[in-house]
């Protein structure tokens, strides 16, 4: 139970932060684990940068080259995220 | 056959006026928009006032999306979007909705150094070891092209796109590109422009050159003071200025108002060679340019009504009505009535022909001759080639047939445009 709402909590926490470069209005509303950046919520691919270095600043961790490139969904980011935050 | 061109949209953000309704009410009161800059001040220039066009965040918003306005800072990219799209907007043409670019729709839109204030925040960062904190922002931000990459696309211009770059000649060199390129047919319609930053990081280099005022840090206003007894130098200003040039046929056909036509005009260098050089005009390249315009528009040197000079309030002034008397072969009470746009708005660089042609317009459009501020008392060598009444220091409701305006930049080289007031054609 407590997972679940961490992961709930996470979730709201990505919406915010990608909410200015997402260009699909409806998708974002309705956004999940297995929301696409690019197909889904029409990020503008450019922005994925953008959208991790805020990430960064939110959760107060550095994310590696590696690691950015698989940050194309939801569950990759909340993947990355968590397992940053565990390295802390 | 060439096609006709034509002017009929006009966009404008000048350090005495945004928009063209109080550009131009500012014009005929002679108002001026050079204020006492603080920021100069505390970084002790020599120069502590200048031209900035007076904006707040809900004068922008409008032009940007809330994601383009996240990390942005390049005034010049700010200046020539609010220019170009109210003059896209003026001319009652659309934005493109479509998955299709308008294929025949182009633009010219000048720049200098753009994004200065951005490429400063990115230099920060590289050096302190985080390029990777940079974002997605700084190229767009940075590009010299940056203006018209913005621009283009929210127009949804699909013919040519480019930026041009020729120093203080940009802006009236950025008109008579956009002239060819419709006159020949390869457009019907050009969005031509130039955007010029604003601030110290744009200004300290003439600055160190000693070429702007320092005498007027007290009374800014009195500042700018082109053809003046008592000119000491320029006053930095910045902006933009925007106008559609259309083809004569395109802009009937689709019921357009028609500001004035472009007759033609002539672009030139003077190789920094005779009394030329990186920084002053070679005399001789200067009156060919002049002499060529009027040639290729078809104009006799008698025609001309009225001249926008270059005319920036330092020491060239005088040099410059002696070019425009010898070119014209017209001098004292012959030499056609001559202003300069600089006193009220102090030089505004790159932006300079843009914002300059767009009052030129203006005037010949709406039947006025602009006074040329702070010229109480023209300095005497210039006096010595024209009559004093040549230099309007009232503003004058008088109509115009034939504008001939000009721009000269570093690097020696020169631009010079010939516009006719637009007569409908008879029924």
């Amino acid at each position: 139970m407590l997972n679940l709402m961490l992961k709930e909590d996470l979730i709201n926490r990505l919406k915010t932060i990608v909410s200015p470069y997402a260009q699909n209005k409806e998708a974002l509303d309705s956004i999940h684990e297995e929301t696409d950046f690019i197909n889904d919520l029409k990020i503008n691919s450019a922005n994925l940068v953008d959208v991790i270095l805020d990430v960064e600043e939110a959760f107060d961790i550095v994310i590696d080259n590696d690691a950015m490139e698989k940050m194309l969904t939801v569950k990759a980011s909340m993947e990355v995220i968590e397992a940053k935050l565990s390295e802390k | 056959m060439d096609n006709r061109v034509v002017i009929t949209g006009l966009g404008v953000v000048a350090p005495n006026g945004v928009g063209l309704e109080a550009f131009e009410s500012a014009l005929r009161a002679g108002r001026s928009g050079i204020r006492f800059d603080r920021e100069l001040e505390e970084l002790k220039f020599s120069c502590q006032i200048s031209g900035k066009p007076q904006l707040g965040e809900p004068d922008i918003a409008p032009y940007f999306s809330t994601l383009e306005l996240r990390n942005f800072n390049s005034k010049g990219i700010m200046y020539g979007v609010m220019a170009g799209m109210d003059s896209w907007k003026d001319a009652g043409l659309p934005l493109s909705e479509k998955d299709e670019p308008s294929w025949d729709y182009g633009m010219v839109f000048g720049s200098g150094t753009s994004g200065i204030d951005r490429f400063r925040e990115a230099i920060y960062d590289i050096d302190a070891l985080n390029v990777r904190r940079l974002g997605s922002t700084v190229v767009l931000q940075t590009m010299n092209s940056g203006v018209s990459a913005y621009l283009s696309g929210k127009l949804g211009l699909g013919n040519q796109v480019i930026t041009n770059s020729s120093a203080c000649s940009t802006g009236t060199e950025s008109l008579l590109m956009a002239y060819e390129r419709i006159r020949s047919g390869k457009a019907s319609v050009v969005l031509s422009g130039a955007t010029s930053d604003s601030g110290p990081y744009i200004w300290g280099g003439f600055d160190a050159m000693k070429v702007c005022t320092y005498k007027y840090n007290q009374e800014p206003e009195h500042g700018s003071r082109p053809m003046s007894s008592n000119a000491s130098g320029f006053v930095p200003g910045s902006g933009a200025g925007a106008l559609v040039v259309e083809s004569l046929d395109h802009a009937l056909a689709r019921g357009a108002r028609i500001y004035a036509e472009v007759l033609g005009g002539h672009v030139n260098s003077g190789g920094q060679r005779g009394k030329g050089s990186m920084t002053a005009p070679n005399p001789v390249a200067v009156q060919r340019c002049i002499r060529e315009a009027l040639h290729h528009a078809g104009v006799s040197a008698d025609e001309v009504d009225l001249i926008n000079g270059h005319l920036t309030a330092t020491a060239m002034d005088a040099l410059e009505i002696r070019n425009w008397v010898e070119a014209l072969d017209r001098c004292g009470t012959d030499f056609p009535l001559i202003n300069t746009l600089k006193g009220m708005t102090g030089h505004c660089l790159t932006a300079a022909g843009s914002i300059e042609c767009v009052a030129s317009v203006l005037q010949l459009y709406s039947n006025f001759v602009f006074p040329n501020v702070n010229c109480e008392e023209p300095h005497p060598e210039i006096l010595n080639l024209i009559d004093s009444e040549k230099i309007p220091r009232e503003t004058l409701n008088r109509q115009s047939r034939i504008l001939i305006k000009a721009s000269f930049g570093f690097g020696d080289i020169n631009a010079c445009v010939v516009l006719k007031k637009y007569a409908e054609p008879d029924a």
